[in-house]
This record gives C-alpha cells, sequence and structure tokens, in this order.
C-alpha cells in the first residue's frame, strides 16, 4: 500500500518484455553508458560541465541543442525504417514484423520525435550558433534563460526517450486526437509521456521565443537599422513571433488534455458536454503555425547561402521581409484546413481554402526571388548550394500537392491518405531538414575553425535527394490508390506493396545520407588542418559573422560593430578592410549550473506526472521555485576578459 | 564538365521519376483517377484541375533554376555578372502578381467548389435517395437501413445510379468514413452525426475504409460497398429481412464491444431508434435508450 | 557599465512585456474553451444558478483596490522611500490573500455541494479558467513575499527596482484578467446572457 503510493502506477511489468523495444532501450542505456566511461577514463568530466554543459555562450549551446537534434534525427529514422519495414512486409496473411500496439507507438513516436527534438532541435541550435553573430552581439538578451530553455529542451528529450524502457509511449498519433487519447481509449501511460515531454519542451521554446526577439530588437550593433538586417535573422524574427503567439495555445491544448486524464475534467471527453472538436482546432491553431515557425529560418538559411554562392546581393530583399510578415499574419488562419473532413459547412470549409492559397503567395515570391539571386550571379555549387537546389525543386512540387489540398472537396479525396504523408514529408524534409542541413554546412566553419569534407558532404545530399524520391513518390501514388496512413496491415488485394517497398528502399538510403552526414563531421574532424579556416572567412561571406576570426571566440567581436549596409561584410570588404581595433576589456555572463539542475527537476516533475508519484512531481515542481529562488538571490552573473586577452585572439 | 554531367544526371533522375510514375499511374488501379460515382468523378476533375494550374508557376521555375543553374555557373565566364543587381520594380511586381491571378482563379473554384460539392448537400436526381445509417464502432464498421430495419457489418449494399444520404456518427474513437472510388471522406464522431451524399454510377465493390486511427483495430475496418440494378439490390434486402439475427439492444451492446472480426454480417429486425439511441450516449440531454449505456 | 545597466533593464522590461502578451495568448484559449463549453451543464447546473454575484463583487472590488496599492508601492519606489513601499507591498499581499481565500471559499463551496470539475464541460473550463487565474495570483503573491524579503535585507537596488516594476506590471495585468473574467464568466452567465 505504502509501496504503491510511492511509485504510483510504476511497477515491475511496466518494463519492455518484447524484444525489440527491449533491444532499443538497452542500446540507448548502453550508449550512455559507454559515453559515462570514457568521459570518466579521460577524466573529462568537469571540462564537460564547465565547457558546454553549463556554459551560456549561445554558440556552445547552439552545439548542444544540434548535437541533441542529430541523435534523436537517427531515432526518428530508424522509427521510419521500422514504418516502412512493417508495411512492406505486413500483407493479406503475413503481419509484418512488428506487433500492431508497437507500431503504433513507433509511428507516433517518429512525428513528435522528428518535429519537437529533430526540427525544434536544429532550429533553435542554428539560431543560437548565428544570430548573436549576424547582428552584432556579444551574446543573447538573457544568457540564463537561454540556457534553461535548452535544458527544458534537453529534458523534453529525455522523457519520450525514457518511454521506450520504462512503460509505453502514445499510440494516438504524433497530434494525439482525443477522444482515442482520452483516459478511456488510451488508459496506459503512453499519452502522459507524449504531454508532459512535449509540455516541458515547449515551455522551453516558448522562452526562447521572447529571448531571441528582444535580443533581435534591442542588441543589433551600431547603424544595423531593422532592413539592414540579414534575411536569416528576419526569418527568425518572424518565426519568434510565431512562438510566442502559437505556444501558449499549445501548453493550453497540452494542459487541458492532461485535466481531462489526470482530474477526470470534461473537455474533450464526448461526454458530460466535452468537445473534441475543439481540441483538433486547437492544436492546430498552434500546429499550423508550427510548420511555418520551424520553416521560416530555413528560409533564411537559403536566402543567404543563396546569396553567398551566386557571390551576388539577395534579390528583392524588401519584398522577402514584407513576405515573412504576410506569412507571419496568414499562417493564423489557415488552421482548419487540417480537417476539412470534419463537417464544417461550405462557407468556413471554403474561406479556409482560399486562405490557405493565399499563403501560397508569398511562399512563391521568395522563391522567384532567390531564383533572382542567382541570375547574373558566379555560382559555385558547394554542399550548401546543392541543399538549395534540392529544397526549390522539391517544395515547389510538394507546394504543388498542398495547393490541390487546399481545395476542400479534393482534400476529401486525399485527406489522411499517403497522399498527404508525402506532401507534408515533401515540405518538411526539402524545405526544415535540406536547409537546416545546409545552415549547418554553411556555418560550421565560423564555430569549429574549419570546414566539412565537400566530397562526402554530396554523397550524403544524392543519398537524400534520391532516397526521397523513393521513399515519398510511391506515397503520392498510394494515397490515390486510396491507402490510408498509419495502417499496420493491409489486404493483398489492394495492390500496395511493391510501392511500399520502394519506400522501404528510400528510407535506406536516406539512412545512407545521415551515415555520409555522421561520417563526414568524422573525417573533418581528423583531417581538420587541411580544411583549416585562417581567415574567418572561407565562403567570401556578405555579413557580419564572417568578419571575426573562426573559431569566433566567445566574445564573438572584440569591438562591437558598426555597420553601413545591409550586406556589411561585403560592404567592408569592398573597402578594402577595418581598420586596427584598440582592445578594451570584455564583460560575459559567467556559467550556469542553476539551468542544468532546472532541467534534472523538469525531468522528476514530468516523470511524476506521468507515473503518478506526485511525491516526486512535488519535489520537481518546489526544486525548480528554490533554484530560481537561489539564482535571484546572488546579483552578479558576469565575469571580465582583460584586453590583453581579448587581443590574443587576434594575434 | 562537372556541372555539365551533374545537370545530365539531374535531367537523366526527373525523366526516370517522370516515366517511373507514369508507367505505374498507367498500368495500375489507381481508385482516385478511377472514379465510379459522380461525387468522386467531380472531385477527381478538380484535382487535376487544380494541378494543371499549378504547373503555370512550376514549369517556369524548374526551367528558370535550371537554367540559371547552367548559364550563371561559376566557370561559365561568358555570362553576365552583375553583383549588385539586388531588385527590379517590375520583375517583383509580376511575381506578386501572376500568383496572385493564379490563386485568385483558383480561390473562385476553392469556394465554387466548397459548396457545390459540399458533402451536407443532398444530390439532385429524379430517383428517390435511399438512406443509410453508418456507425463506427471498434473496430468495425455498423449499417443501418432505418426504413427497412436491417443492418449490415462490413459490407452494404446500394442500387446504382441512386442518390445515398449517409448518416455518420461513431460509438468508438473518431474514425473518418471513405471509400474512394465514390466519393471523399467525412470524419464519424461519438456524440455528432455527420452527413455525406454520394451516388454510383455502375454495378460494382468498391473498397472503403476508416482513414483516421481510431486504436489498435483500425486497419482491419475495411469494408465494401456493393451497387447493383434496383432490382438485385430489392431482391437482397428481401433476403436480409429473413436473417434470423436481430439487431436487438442487447444485440447491439454486443456488437458495440471492442473486437478486431471482420466477419460480414447481417441483420433483420433493427431496434427503431437505435441510431439516435447511440448518438444520445454522448449527448448530456440527448435521446437516451434504454439497454444502452457508455 | 551604467549605460550596459540601463541597457539590461530595458531588455528586461520588453522582455516582460513578451511574456505578458504570451500570457495573454495562454488566457485568450482559456476564455475561448469557456466560451465553447459554457453551455455544455451536462443537466446539471448553469452558472446562474452557481454564481454568488455579491461575493463576486467583493473579490473584484479587493483585486482593483490592490492594483491602486501596489501602484502606490511603485511610486514609493521610485522615490526610494524603502518603508513606504514596504507597507504599501504589504497592503497589496494582504488583498491578494484576501482575494484568494473568497476564491477558495467559493471553490470549496461548489465542491461540497458537488459541483465538481467532473460533473460537466462547462463546470471543467469553470474551475480551470477561474482556477489559472488564482494560480497566477498565488505566483504572484510568492514572488511579492520575495520582494518583500529582499527590500528588508538587500533594499532598493537596481535589479530590485527592476523586479519590482515587472512585478507591479504582473499585478495589473492579473486584474485586467479578472475584469474580463468578471465580466464574461459571472457577470454574463449569472445573469444568463
Amino acid at each position: 500500500m505504502i509501496l504503491a503510493s510511492l511509485t504510483g502506477r510504476l511497477t515491475m511489468n511496466s518494463f519492455p518484455h518484447d524484444p525489440m523495444t527491449l533491444g532499443a532501450a538497452v542500446s540507448i542505456v548502453l550508449g550512455a553508458v559507454v559515453v559515462a566511461a570514457l568521459l570518466t577514463y579521460f577524466k573529462r568530466w568537469g571540462w564537460l560541465w564547465r565547457e558546454w554543459l553549463t556554459s551560456v555562450d549561445p554558440k556552445k549551446i547552439g552545439v548542444m541543442y544540434i548535437t541533441v537534434a542529430l541523435l534523436m534525427l537517427v531515432r526518428g529514422v530508424a522509427d521510419a525504417l521500422m514504418i516502412r519495414a512493417q508495411q512492406a512486409t505486413s500483407v493479406g496473411a503475413s503481419h509484418g514484423v512488428i506487433p500492431v500496439s508497437t507500431f503504433q507507438q513507433v509511428f507516433s513516436a517518429h512525428g513528435t520525435i522528428m518535429i519537437f527534438f529533430v526540427g525544434m532541435g536544429l532550429m533553435f541550435g542554428l539560431i543560437n550558433l548565428v544570430v548573436p553573430l549576424q547582428i552584432g552581439a556579444r551574446d543573447v538578451a538573457f544568457p540564463f534563460l537561454n540556457l534553461t530553455s535548452f535544458w527544458l529542451f534537453f529534458a523534453g528529450m529525455i522523457l519520450i526517450n525514457m518511454s521506450l524502457g520504462i512503460g509505453e509511449f502514445s499510440a494516438a498519433g504524433w497530434l494525439a486526437y482525443p477522444p482515442l487519447s482520452e483516459l478511456r481509449y488510451s488508459p496506459g501511460v503512453g499519452v502522459d509521456y507524449w504531454i508532459w515531454s512535449l509540455q516541458i519542451a515547449g515551455i522551453g521554446s516558448l522562452l526562447s521565443g521572447i529571448n531571441f526577439i528582444v535580443t533581435i530588437l534591442k542588441m543589433r550593433c551600431r547603424g544595423m537599422t531593422l532592413m539592414r538586417m540579414s534575411m536569416f535573422c528576419w526569418s527568425v524574427l518572424g518565426s519568434m513571433t510565431l512562438v510566442i503567439f502559437a505556444f501558449p495555445i499549445l501548453t493550453v491544448t497540452l494542459a487541458l488534455l492532461a485535466l481531462d486524464r489526470s482530474l477526470g475534467m470534461h473537455f474533450f471527453t464526448a461526454a458530460a458536454g466535452g468537445n473534441p472538436m475543439m481540441y483538433v482546432n486547437l492544436i492546430w491553431a498552434w500546429g499550423h503555425p508550427e510548420v511555418y515557425i520551424l520553416i521560416l529560418p530555413a528560409f533564411g538559411v537559403f536566402s543567404e547561402v543563396v546569396a553567398t554562392f551566386s557571390r551576388k546581393r539577395l534579390f528583392g530583399y524588401a519584398t522577402m521581409v514584407w513576405a515573412i510578415a504576410a506569412i507571419v499574419v496568414l499562417s493564423f488562419s489557415v488552421w482548419l484546413h487540417h480537417f476539412f473532413t470534419m463537417g464544417a459547412g461550405a462557407d468556413v470549409n471554403g474561406f479556409f481554402g482560399i486562405m490557405t492559397m493565399i499563403i501560397a503567395i508569398p511562399t512563391g515570391v521568395k522563391v522567384f526571388n532567390w531564383l533572382f539571386t542567382m541570375y547574373r550571379g558566379r555560382i559555385k555549387f558547394t554542399t550548401p548550394m546543392l541543399w538549395f537546389m534540392g529544397f526549390i525543386c522539391l517544395f515547389t512540387v510538394g507546394g504543388v500537392a498542398g495547393v490541390v489540398m487546399a481545395v476542400p472537396p479534393a482534400d476529401f479525396q486525399l485527406h489522411n491518405s499517403l497522399f498527404l504523408v508525402a506532401h507534408f514529408h515533401t515540405m518538411i524534409i526539402s524545405g526544415v531538414v535540406f536547409g537546416y542541413l545546409a545552415g549547418i554546412t554553411y556555418w560550421f566553419p565560423k564555430i569549429f575553425g574549419f570546414t566539412l569534407n565537400e566530397r562526402l558532404g554530396r554523397y550524403s545530399y544524392w543519398c537524400w535527394l534520391i532516397g526521397f524520391l523513393l521513399a515519398f513518390i510511391p506515397l503520392y501514388i498510394l494515397g490515390l490508390m486510396g491507402a490510408t496512413r498509419r495502417l499496420d496491415h493491409y489486404s493483398a488485394s489492394m495492390g500496395w506493396q511493391q510501392l511500399f517497398i520502394v519506400a522501404a528502399v528510400g528510407v535506406v538510403l536516406i539512412m545512407a545520407g545521415i551515415g555520409f552526414l555522421v561520417l563526414q563531421i568524422i573525417v573533418s574532424v581528423i583531417q581538420r588542418k587541411k580544411n583549416i579556416d585562417t581567415t574567418g572567412d572561407p565562403w567570401n561571406g556578405r555579413t557580419l559573422e564572417w568578419s571575426t576570426p573562426s573559431p569566433a571566440p566567445v566574445f564573438n567581436y572584440a569591438v562591437l560593430p558598426e555597420v553601413s549596409d545591409r550586406d556589411a561584410f561585403w560592404a567592408i570588404k569592398q573597402a578594402g578592410g577595418a581598420s586596427k581595433p584598440v582592445y578594451e576589456d570584455i564583460e560575459m555572463p559567467a556559467n550556469s549550473g542553476v539551468s542544468v539542475v532546472i532541467g534534472m527537476l523538469s525531468i522528476a516533475f514530468g516523470f511524476g506526472m506521468i507515473w503518478h508519484i506526485y511525491w516526486l512531481a512535488v519535489i520537481g515542481l518546489f526544486g525548480v521555485v528554490i533554484a530560481l529562488l537561489v539564482r535571484s538571490a546572488t546579483d552578479n552573473h558576469e565575469y571580465t576578459i582583460p584586453a590583453a586577452e581579448v587581443e590574443r585572439y587576434y594575434v | 564538365m562537372k556541372t555539365r554531367s551533374r545537370l545530365v544526371l539531374i535531367g537523366l533522375i526527373m525523366l526516370a521519376v517522370i516515366g517511373a510514375v507514369g508507367w505505374f499511374v498507367g498500368s495500375h488501379n489507381i481508385a482516385i483517377l478511377d472514379p465510379k460515382g459522380t461525387i468522386a468523378l467531380q472531385e477527381k476533375n478538380l484535382i487535376v484541375l487544380a494541378l494543371g494550374l499549378s504547373l503555370i508557376v512550376v514549369i517556369p521555375v524548374f526551367i528558370l533554376v535550371f537554367g540559371f543553374a547552367w548559364r550563371y555557373r561559376e566557370d561559365n565566364h561568358k555570362a553576365k555578372y552583375s553583383p549588385n543587381l539586388d531588385h527590379n520594380v517590375v520583375a517583383e511586381t509580376i511575381w506578386w502578381l501572376v500568383p496572385s491571378a493564379l490563386i485568385l482563379v483558383l480561390a473562385v473554384i476553392t469556394w465554387r467548389s466548397s459548396h457545390s460539392l459540399d458533402p451536407y448537400k443532398p444530390l439532385v436526381s429524379n430517383v428517390a435517395p435511399i438512406t443509410i445509417q453508418v456507425v463506427a464502432l471498434d473496430w468495425r464498421w455498423l449499417f443501418i437501413y432505418p426504413q427497412e430495419h436491417v443492418a449490415t457489418v462490413g459490407y452494404f449494399r446500394i442500387p446504382d445510379k441512386t442518390p445515398v444520404n449517409f448518416e455518420v456518427t461513431a460509438d468508438a474513437p473518431m474514425n473518418s468514413f471513405w471509400i474512394p472510388q465514390l466519393g471523399g471522406q467525412i470524419y464519424a464522431m461519438p456524440g455528432m452525426s455527420t452527413q455525406l451524399h454520394l451516388e454510383a454510377d455502375t454495378p460494382g465493390s468498391y473498397d472503403g475504409s476508416s482513414a483516421n486511427i481510431s486504436g489498435v483495430g483500425f486497419s482491419g475496418m475495411t469494408f465494401t460497398a456493393q451497387s447493383s440494378s434496383m432490382s438485385d439490390y430489392k431482391t437482397w434486402l428481401a433476403s436480409a429481412e429473413r436473417s434470423n439475427q436481430q439487431l436487438t439492444v442487447a444485440a447491439y451492446s454486443q456488437l458495440a464491444k471492442p473486437s478486431k472480426n471482420t466477419a460480414r454480417l447481417t441483420y433483420s429486425g433493427v431496434a427503431s431508434g437505435l441510431y439516435n439511441g447511440i448518438l444520445g450516449k454522448y449527448m448530456p440531454g440527448g435521446m437516451m435508450m434504454a439497454g444502452l449505456s457508455q | 557599465m551604467s549605460v550596459l545597466k540601463t541597457q539590461q533593464d530595458n531588455r528586461s522590461i520588453l522582455g516582460f512585456w513578451i511574456y505578458i502578451m504570451t500570457d495573454c495568448v495562454l488566457f485568450a484559449s482559456l476564455f475561448a474553451t469557456y466560451a465553447v463549453l459554457h453551455g455544455n451543464t451536462n443537466g446539471g447546473p448553469t452558472g446562474q444558478m452557481l454564481f454568488n454575484l455579491p461575493n463576486v463583487l467583493i473579490e473584484t472590488i479587493i483585486l482593483l483596490t490592490s492594483s491602486l496599492t501596489v501602484g502606490l508601492a511603485m511610486l514609493a519606489v521610485h522615490r526610494k522611500k524603502r518603508e513606504q513601499a514596504l507597507i504599501w507591498l504589504g497592503v497589496t499581499f494582504v488583498l491578494g490573500l484576501a482575494f484568494l481565500g473568497i476564491e477558495l471559499r467559493e471553490f470549496g463551496n461548489l465542491l461540497y455541494d458537488g459541483n465538481s470539475w467532473t460533473s460537466s464541460a462547462f463546470l471543467s473550463a469553470f474551475f480551470t479558467l477561474v482556477g489559472t487565474h488564482g494560480l497566477h495570483i498565488t505566483i504572484g503573491l510568492l514572488w511579492m513575499g520575495v520582494m518583500m524579503t529582499k527590500l528588508v535585507t538587500v533594499g532598493l537596488t537596481r535589479a530590485n527596482i527592476r523586479r519590482l516594476t515587472m512585478l507591479s506590471l504582473f499585478w495589473h495585468f492579473l486584474d485586467i484578467i479578472w475584469i474580463f473574467i468578471f465580466t464574461i464568466v459571472y457577470l454574463m452567465g449569472g445573469l444568463g446572457v
């Protein structure tokens, strides 16, 4: 009895029994143990703690985000591989390779992880790396908050992966529509894992949104008016504006579902007056802007990449800015297109269909501006530029599919089919994934001081591109054949199997693309002497970040720059370089162990809420409050870098 | 030439993709492109039309992207280089206006088709429509013929060239009722009755399924819509009315229990008002039916 | 150095304004759910039957007064009068506590009469909306307690003035949210509009 209240719903039966889940869980734990052992052997714990885990340097936070996101990308693609393996084999008399309940957890985890822990992770990673550098600042507005956001993201990631080894994950799809996600139909802990990992990571994202808006609005260097800001920063400003308007809606939606499940409320229960349709509205009122949150910064990356490698100014800067503004506003007026089939009526469907098409206009404008940036340029086809080329082609095709589905009666035939699945994967892979991979390759030398191996980057690109075509073109056709999403089994008479097999081959190829990516990083590190960037400007860049040495010093700029042009560094280079600066002492924010503690306490809180171990949840919550009080009890969180040390970076 | 060989490779990939897709679509049965009902036909035409109109933008984009990539490649010193060319009012106006005009056309199509193909709109026909009440269960479909007091599970029969009014609900989590060859889907939600109006042009068997996940048995929620001549339909109806399985409230409660059994069933003697009773289970103040419990 | 500190203050205040904006969106979502669900009483009592308007009026007066007193506290803060600031903060704290007490008593009475959040979607939405506001008030009170302690121990430092500015913003914001709750939930509900 006492033990039951101490461990909540957690019993010995909560640990996995089927070999596949067990294997995955054990391999993750083993991986962690190996890393810990290596750190101990090489006595690197102190280094890890000081230089990385507690560092408030946005460049290091960015690297940590991207590292976590790439690990999660591997997990997400492994999930995709399992989905494809199941669907390629589970036909007729065969029931495939994994049991249905596991299969449903796999696709729910795939979507959740890819959006929240890969997409968002890569995005916040790049924003951290690049924004302060591009606006000529030394840091973000709230360094402690920034690190705390990362640790909340990390806590969410740990929780979602814990579900692999302790209990189960949600089997209700990545958006967990009720009533399926309600206690009546999903009594286990799966949906609670989904709720709390997203809730904690989501609060981190919200705080980051506030942080970067203030950073961009208040910390630009002298001379950098808004209309002289880089296009990447503009797109980040747009994206973060969406974050602060959209994420509170997610917070509320998840909280209400949690209240239904834990306190017996009736928001979405389809009983006692609850309304499941309201959930679908709320979640998409967040969910559609979320798509643009992810893709706007990727658009920003492409804007930088295409201008740099065409060696030309970005075409149509002002229209680009207005297009971002239009997308930000319009993205809140299209959410209903995710459920035209709910029977809302012709007027409502028609309105949202038209709004959806209108948002294609600013996106189309951006495409033409990129194309005319290439026009009369001198285009160098480096890996980032290849990602851009792949993006333009696939994104346009995916956009067409989107416009077709924006016509409500056409959507009645395509909704929830694999055509839809293929459409949004086209947009997200070509837009978000290609965009951030281009960005990582592009800015890598600025952070680490050497460029990535071009050849392996190209191999990775071609694997991704061809793998994508093989994986998703069959899905478009399958959708037209009437195949719906999330099927764990289908009848042989449907004639779908050969296409599913092709799609599975495609995912294997994408996996190879990731393999080349990892290999590229390893080989580049080994050969770093060969690819070293001594100038700080390996690409003949245009924006401010290329004016500081590579790797960028912790303070970014010894002397805060002053700019007079949109392509600030290009203008400086045209004018024959900058004059020799006078070095001064620099005050920088100090490390914060409190953020790490908050992250760990959040894991405890989330775990307690999931398993109804309320003492643990209370400890977690009060622990966070106490940590914040401790933090606010001291007012000095800075340290000073003396001028002499600053100068050493430049000789 | 590195750039040239790469462009040739890309061209080959594109041709291979288009060829493969063309061959597959041409030689296989693609349900949505092979409509058997008036609604599905109009929806297919809409898809093709919207696709065609979008090509007005897509084709120039593809031509420009490869054209520019080729012409302005780094090693082509013959091409003009204008590093400071960064805006052109006329050009930018064109690419605000052309997509806008296209979207305007599509918007008109969207608005009109949203109304003409509104699933709630009864079909115009000189044949009297029949009504089928559809209930998504965990995990099978129940079809009730309220006037005929007949019900089926896993399949239903309809006369061809006759409008069918579907009333759709769920005694389960949300599902989506979809018969691709007859027309688009509508959600099946507990406590709510949605409507769908379809018609089959020719006799035949058309696959249907649930397009929305509703739990572990959802993949098995397939059914067949069998369309036949009116006289065949009448014959079937007469035999169904003689079925010795009766869909009483008790029998329904048994049927509504979660099950992956997808056997086809035919019932006679359907308890009157059963559909409204099922709806009432989830509606506070709704019609309560004795013997039906949540 | 002082320029740097002023910049930091400005950033914090702007950041806090943006945070308040996000909280507005949060409450807007809760108001929207309440608007959708307020009629779904599941055959149980409606707001008209449950709400005790005089009680709510007292709550409203208390909270409005506390907005005034926190304003007076801020005036004292800017005139560097620590004791005065402490007194007004203390008054605000007591008023906030009284408000919370009345609210909890209302919740207690509802629960005692069997009108729990599990009874109907309307009551779920009611308890959640009003409770979320109450939770904010609680956090505000905790914060106020911490700030009063800091005023006693550390005094009116620059950081504390900045924090007090944000706290008063927060408190006024909660007042505005309450006006909406008062109007939409209690007045319109209580009068059956």
